[in-house]
C-alpha cells in the first residue's frame, strides 16, 4: 500500500510546491519530474498487486484491484506526457501575453491539485471520499478553465462549476442512499467502505439501491458528459489551456466513469436486476449518437474533439450497461485506447491552433505544408480515434460491436450508424485543415510531439496486439466486474 | 404512524423538516437578494438546529463538529460573503422581476410530490419517517435547481447551490444519522473551497461583463449566429 | 352553574378588551421612546365617546344608527364561543368555529354596509377594501383552522383545547405552520400594522378608519370596542389553541382562577410581541395584501398537506 500513500502525498506536494514557490522560469519542467516520480510510483504500485493481487490497506482506506491498478497507470502516463506538452506550451502562452507569472503558478499547482484528486478517486475505497475528490477535481479545474480569463472562458468556467456542483450533487445524494441501505445492515463507520459493501451487496436493500443508481448515474454522468448533461463540456474543453482540455478528456472523463461502474457493481449484486444495466445503455448509445451528430456542426477545433469525446464516453458507458464479459472487455480497452488517443490528439490540435493563432476551424488550414510533424499528427490522430484498423480503437469497438451483436442485435444498426456519422462528421473538418493550401501568417511553432507519437504508437500496438501481461489483467478486472472471463 | 406515538426526537425532525422544506419555498419566490440570502442564512440555522438535536439525542458527538461546522460556513461565512457582494455591487435595492412566478411555485408544488412519487419505494423497508425526511430534501434539493434555473443573478444562483448542499446534508443527518466523520469533513472542505471560489467568480464575472446578470453570459451557444 | 361561568368569561371578555389596547399601546410607547399614557386610556376613551352626543348625517338610512349595535353584539357573540379561562362551557358547545367565523363575517357585513351608506368617498373607499382584503383572509384563516380541527377530529374549539391539552406537548409540523398562518391573518383581520395602521388617518392609506369616519359619540365607542373586542379574540384564540396550558378544565374557582391569571400573562405577551413586529415593520402598500395574505393561505394549506402526509396514520 506504501506507493498508493507516497503517490497521494508527491502530488500534495506539488500542489504546496506550486503554490508557495516564487515564479521560476522551470516550473514546466519541474511539473514533469513530479509526474515522473508520480509514474514511477505507480508502476511500483501496478507491480506490487500484479505479484500480490488486489490490495487492501490496513484501515481499508484504499483499495487498489485490477480494475482501477491500469486506471491509475494510464493517469499517471497522461499526466506525464501531457505536462512534457504543457511546458513549451505554456511558455509559448505567457510569451504571447495570455498569461502572467501568477497565473502560471495557479496553473501547476492546481494541475497537481486535479492529479491529487484523480488519484484518490482511484484509489480510496470509501464512497464518499470518492463523491469529495470527485467534487475536488471540479473546484481544481474550474479556475483553470477561466485561466485565460476572456468573457468566454470565464462563462465556460462558470457554466462547468454550476452544471457539474449541481450534477454531482445528485450523486452525493445517490451516495447517501448507498450509506443508507448499509446501515441497515451493518455498523457506521465501515458502511461506506467499497470492499465491505461489494461483501454484502446482496443483502442490500434492493429498492433503496435502485433509486440510489438513477441519482449516482445522473450525478457522475454529468462528469462523464452523458447527453443531455454534457452542456459544460464543450465550452470547458474549448475555452481552457489545452493541456487542461487533454487531462479532462483523457482523465476526468475515464475517472467518473470508473465511479458509475464500481457504484452499477453493487447495485448489479443487490438487486438481480439488468435495471442500472438498461439505464446505462440508453443514456451511452444517446450520448453516442447525439456526439457524432454534433461532430457535423462544429467550427471549433477543439469543441469538435470535445463531442468525440462524448461520443467515445457514451459508447464506453453503452459497452459497460450491455455487461457481460466481452462488452466489459471492449470498454476496459476502449477507455485505455480512447485516453490515449484523445489527448495525443488535444496536444496535436493546441500546436495546430497555436500555428493559426485561431481555433476556428476555417482559419486554419495546410497544416502540412506549413509544420507537416503537427499536420501528420492531427490526420493519424483522427484516423485512429475515428475507428480504423490497425490501431487499438478499431479493436474495442469491433469487440463491442461484436457484444452488442451477441446481446440485443438490433442495437447494433444504430451504433455501427453512429460510427459512420462520427467519421464523416470528423473527416469533414479535419481534410481541409490538414491539406489545402497554407494561407498567409500561418507560422511553424516550437512543438513537442514526443508525447504525441509515443501515445499514437501505444495505440497502434495495442491495435495489433495486446500485450500478454495487459490482456492478463483486462480479463482479471472484466472477471472483477462481469463476474466470467472472456478469455 | 401517528404523530403522538412517536418520540420527542421524531417530531422535532418533523418539524424540521416541514420548516427546512418552507424555507425552500420562500427562497424560490423571493426577488429581493438581501431577504433570499436572510432566509438562506435561516435555513442554515434550522440545518445546525437539527444536526444538534440529533446529536444529542442519538448521543453521537462527531454530529457536534458538523453541527458548529454548518453554523460557521452556512449561517456566517457563506450569507456574510454573499451579502458584501450584493451591498458592494449595490445591488440590494434591486428587486427582480421574476418571470411567470405562479408558475414557478406550482413547478415546486409538484417538485415536492414527485420527490414524494420517487422516493416511495423505500417505504415499504422503512419506517414513514424516514421517508419524509428523504423526501423533503430530495425536494429541497430539486427546489434548489428551480431556484437556480427561475433567477438570473449569480447571487441567486449560488444560494441555489448552497441550497442543494443543505437539502443533501439533511438527508445525511436525519436518514443515517451522518455520515463518516471523513466523509463530512471532506464536504465541509469542498463546500468552503466553493464558496471561495464563487467569491473570485463574482469579481471576474463582474470584471468581464460589468454584472452579475448570468443571462448576459451568452457567448457560448451550439447556435449559429 | 355552568351558564353563569359561561356568562362571566363572556363579560370578562367584554370588559378586559380595552386593557389589552391599553397595554398595547403603551409597550408600542416605550419601544418608540414616547410617554405612554396610563393602561386605562381605553376606558376613558370609551367613557368620554358615549357620553357625547352622536351627529348622525342627514343622508344616513336607520341603517347607520343600528350598525354599531349590530356589530358589537355579533362580536360578543364570537366573543362567547372561544374559551377563555374554561372549556366545556355551554356556550362554546353550541358553537363552532365555523360560526365564530361567521359571526365575523356578519359583523363585517354590516360594517361595510355602514361605510357605504352614508355615501361619502372614503367610507366607500374603506368598504371596498375591507371586502377584499377580508375576502382573502377568511380563506387563510379556515385553513388554518381547519388543519387543527383535523387534528382534533372536531370543528368545535373547546374540545379541541381539550384534545391538545390531552395529549400533552407534542410537536407538530402542520400546527407550526398553522400557528404563523393565524397569526399572519390575525394582522390583517385587526387591521394591524402591516396591513393597516389604526393610527393613522390618511386618506390614502386607511381601511377600517376609512368605513367608521362618520361615526361619533356612542356609535363610534361600540365600534372601538368591537374592533378591541376582535383582536382581543384572535390574541385567546392563538393563545389556547396552540399554548392551551393553564386554562380550566374543572370549573373550582381555585382553577378559574389560574385560568385568567394565564390568559392574562399570555396575550400580555403576545402584545409585546406585536408591539414590537408593528415597531420594526414599515405598513405595506395596498396592491402588496394580496401576496400577503397568499402567503397566508400557503401556510395554512402547508400545514394541513403537513397533517395529511407528515402526521395522519396510514
Amino acid at each position: 500500500m506504501i506507493p498508493a500513500y507516497v503517490l497521494l502525498l508527491i502530488t500534495l506536494a506539488g500542489i504546496v510546491f506550486f503554490g508557495l514557490s516564487g515564479h521560476k522560469a522551470d516550473m514546466g519542467k519541474i511539473n514533469v519530474w513530479f509526474n515522473g516520480v508520480s509514474l514511477i510510483t505507480t508502476i511500483w504500485l501496478a507491480i506490487n498487486v500484479f505479484n500480490h493481487g488486489t490490495i487492501l490497506s490496513a484501515d481499508k482506506a484504499f483499495l487498489v484491484d485490477s480494475f482501477n491498478v491500469y486506471l491509475i497507470v494510464l493517469t499517471a502516463f497522461i499526466g506525464l506526457t501531457t505536462s512534457i506538452f504543457s511546458a513549451p506550451y505554456m511558455a509559448h502562452e505567457k510569451e504571447l501575453g495570455k498569461l502572467t507569472a501568477n497565473r502560471l503558478k495557479l496553473y501547476y499547482s492546481m494541475y497537481q491539485g486535479f492529479m491529487l484528486a484523480m488519484y484518490l478517486v482511484l484509489t480510496t475505497n470509501n464512497m464518499g471520499v470518492m463523491w469529495v475528490a470527485m467534487e475536488g477535481a471540479t473546484l481544481a479545474t474550474v479556475l483553470l478553465v477561466s485561466l485565460y480569463r476572456t468573457p468566454e472562458s470565464i462563462e465556460a468556467a462558470w457554466k462547468y462549476f454550476i452544471l457539474c456542483g449541481v450534477g454531482i450533487a445528485q450523486a452525493l445524494f445517490g451516495t447517501i442512499l448507498l450509506y443508507y441501505a448499509a446501515v441497515q445492515i451493518g455498523d457506521g463507520e465501515n458502511a461506506l467502505l467499497w470492499s465491505e459493501l461489494f461483501q454484502h451487496a446482496n443483502q442490500l436493500n434492493p429498492e433503496v439501491l435502485e433509486i440510489a443508481f438513477v441519482f449516482l448515474l445522473v450525478g457522475y454522468g454529468t462528469k462523464i458528459g452523458l447527453v443531455p448533461l454534457h452542456n459544460w463540456l464543450p465550452d470547458a474543453h474549448s475555452e481552457g489551456p489545452t493541456p487542461m482540455s487533454a487531462v479532462l478528456s483523457g482523465l476526468l472523463l475515464n475517472d467518473a466513469l470508473y465511479a458509475v461502474v464500481r457504484n452499477k457493481m453493487l447495485v448489479d449484486g443487490a438487486t438481480h436486476s439488468s435495471m442500472a444495466g438498461y439505464l446505462m445503455m440508453g443514456f451511452g448509445l444517446l450520448s453516442f449518437l447525439v456526439g457524432a451528430l454534433f461532430l457535423h456542426r462544429q467550427k471549433d477545433i477543439k469543441r469538435l474533439f470535445s463531442y468525440s469525446s462524448i461520443e467515445h464516453m457514451g459508447l464506453m458507458t453503452f459497452a459497460f450497461g450491455v455487461g457481460g464479459p466481452l462488452a466489459t472487455f471492449a470498454a476496459l480497452l476502449h477507455m485505455t485506447v480512447h485516453s490515449l488517443t484523445k489527448s495525443a490528439i488535444f496536444v496535436t490540435v493546441g500546436h495546430a491552433a497555436q500555428v493559426a493563432g485561431t481555433q476556428r476551424m476555417d482559419k486554419i488550414r495546410g497544416l502540412i505544408k506549413t509544420q507537416p510533424k503537427i499536420g501528420w499528427g492531427l490526420l493519424i490522430g483522427t484516423i485512429s480515434i475515428a475507428g480504423f484498423p490497425p490501431f487499438g480503437v478499431f479493436t474495442s469497438e469491433f469487440l463491442v460491436l461484436l457484444a452488442t451483436m451477441h446481446s440485443y442485435p438490433w442495437l447494433t444498426l444504430p451504433l455501427l450508424l453512429g460510427i459512420g456519422i462520427a467519421f464523416a462528421g470528423l473527416f469533414r473538418h479535419i481534410q481541409p485543415m490538414v491539406y489545402g493550401e497554407r494561407p498567409e501568417g500561418q507560422n511553424p511553432v516550437k512543438a513537442n510531439l514526443w508525447p504525441v507519437m509515443i501515445h499514437l504508437g501505444l495505440v497502434l500496438w495495442l491495435g495489433l496486439a495486446i500485450p500478454g501481461f495487459l490482456a492478463h489483467w483486462f480479463s482479471q478486472a472484466t472477471v472483477l466486474i462481469a463476474g466470467s472471463s472472456p478469455l | 404512524m401517528n404523530i403522538e406515538s412517536q418520540d420527542l426526537y421524531t417530531q422535532i425532525i418533523l418539524s424540521m423538516a416541514a420548516l427546512v422544506g418552507l424555507t425552500s419555498f420562500l427562497m424560490l419566490g423571493q426577488g429581493r437578494l438581501l431577504r433570499l440570502i436572510f432566509v438562506f442564512a435561516i435555513q442554515g440555522l434550522l440545518l445546525t438546529l437539527t444536526t444538534a438535536v440529533a446529536a444529542y439525542s442519538l448521543g453521537n458527538h462527531h454530529l457536534y463538529i458538523s453541527a458548529v461546522l454548518t453554523l460557521a460556513l452556512k449561517v456566517i461565512f457563506i450569507p456574510w460573503m454573499l451579502r458584501r457582494e450584493v451591498l458592494k455591487t449595490n445591488m440590494h435595492r434591486d428587486v427582480e422581476t421574476l418571470a411567470n412566478q405562479t408558475a414557478v411555485m406550482l413547478g415546486g408544488a409538484s417538485l415536492m410530490v414527485f420527490s414524494y412519487y420517487v422516493l416511495h419505494p423505500i417505504v415499504q423497508t422503512t419506517s414513514p419517517v424516514m421517508l419524509n425526511a428523504l423526501a423533503v430534501s430530495l425536494s429541497v434539493m430539486l427546489l434548489g435547481m428551480l431556484l437556480m434555473i427561475s433567477h438570473k443573478q449569480a447571487i441567486a444562483h449560488v444560494v441555489g447551490f448552497m441550497s442543494i448542499e443543505n437539502g443533501l446534508f439533511f438527508a445525511a443527518i436525519v436518514a443515517t444519522k451522518g455520515m463518516p466523520m471523513v466523509v463530512e469533513l471532506g464536504i465541509a472542505f469542498d463546500v468552503l473551497v466553493a464558496a471561495v471560489l464563487f467569491g473570485i467568480f463574482f469579481f471576474h464575472i463582474r470584471s468581464s461583463i460589468d454584472s452579475l446578470d448570468v443571462d448576459l453570459m451568452n457567448k457560448l451557444n451550439e447556435v449559429d449566429k | 352553574m355552568n351558564w353563569l361561568i359561561a356568562i362571566l368569561q363572556t363579560t370578562l371578555f367584554v370588559a378586559l378588551a380595552p386593557l389589552l389596547a391599553g397595554w398595547l399601546k403603551r409597550c408600542k410607547c416605550y419601544l418608540q421612546n414616547r410617554k405612554a399614557p396610563s393602561v386605562l386610556q381605553p376606558y376613558r376613551d370609551l367613557l368620554k365617546l358615549t357620553n357625547k352626543q352622536p351627529v348622525v348625517s342627514e343622508q344616513a338610512s336607520w341603517l347607520f344608527i343600528k350598525a354599531p349595535y349590530i356589530i358589537f353584539s355579533a362580536t360578543i357573540l364570537a366573543a362567547s364561543v372561544v374559551p377563555l379561562i374554561a372549556v366545556d362551557l355551554p356556550t362554546s358547545a353550541s358553537a363552532d368555529v365555523i360560526v365564530m367565523v361567521g359571526f365575523f363575517a356578519f359583523a363585517r357585513f354590516f360594517l361595510a354596509l355602514a361605510g357605504l351608506d352614508v355615501g361619502t368617498a372614503f367610507g366607500g373607499m374603506g368598504s371596498s377594501r375591507e371586502m377584499t382584503i377580508s375576502s382573502l383572509a377568511e380563506p387563510a384563516m379556515l385553513m388554518a383552522v381547519f388543519t387543527i380541527t383535523m387534528t382534533a377530529s372536531t370543528t368545535n374549539l373547546s374540545w379541541a383545547i381539550s384534545h391538545v391539552l390531552e395529549q400533552g406537548l407534542v410537536l407538530r409540523p402542520s400546527f407550526v405552520f398553522a400557528l404563523f398562518a393565524l397569526i399572519l391573518v390575525a394582522v390583517a383581520e385587526t387591521g394591524r400594522i402591516p396591513v393597516d395602521n389604526p393610527t393613522t388617518h390618511l386618506e390614502l392609506t386607511m381601511i377600517h378608519e376609512a368605513m367608521i369616519l362618520e361615526y361619533s359619540g356612542r356609535h363610534l365607542a361600540l365600534i372601538e370596542w368591537a374592533s378591541q373586542l376582535k383582536l382581543m379574540l384572535y390574541g385567546v384564540l392563538i393563545a389556547n389553541i396552540f399554548l392551551p396550558w393553564g386554562i380550566a378544565q374543572s370549573f373550582t374557582p381555585q382553577a378559574l382562577g389560574y385560568g385568567l391569571l394565564a390568559i392574562i400573562g399570555k396575550l400580555a405577551v403576545l402584545a409585546i410581541i406585536l408591539a414590537i413586529a408593528e415597531t420594526l415593520v414599515a405598513k405595506m402598500r395596498l396592491f402588496r395584501v394580496q401576496e400577503y395574505l397568499g402567503f397566508a393561505y400557503l401556510l395554512g394549506l402547508l400545514g394541513m398537506l403537513s397533517h395529511i402526509i407528515l402526521e395522519a396514520s396510514r
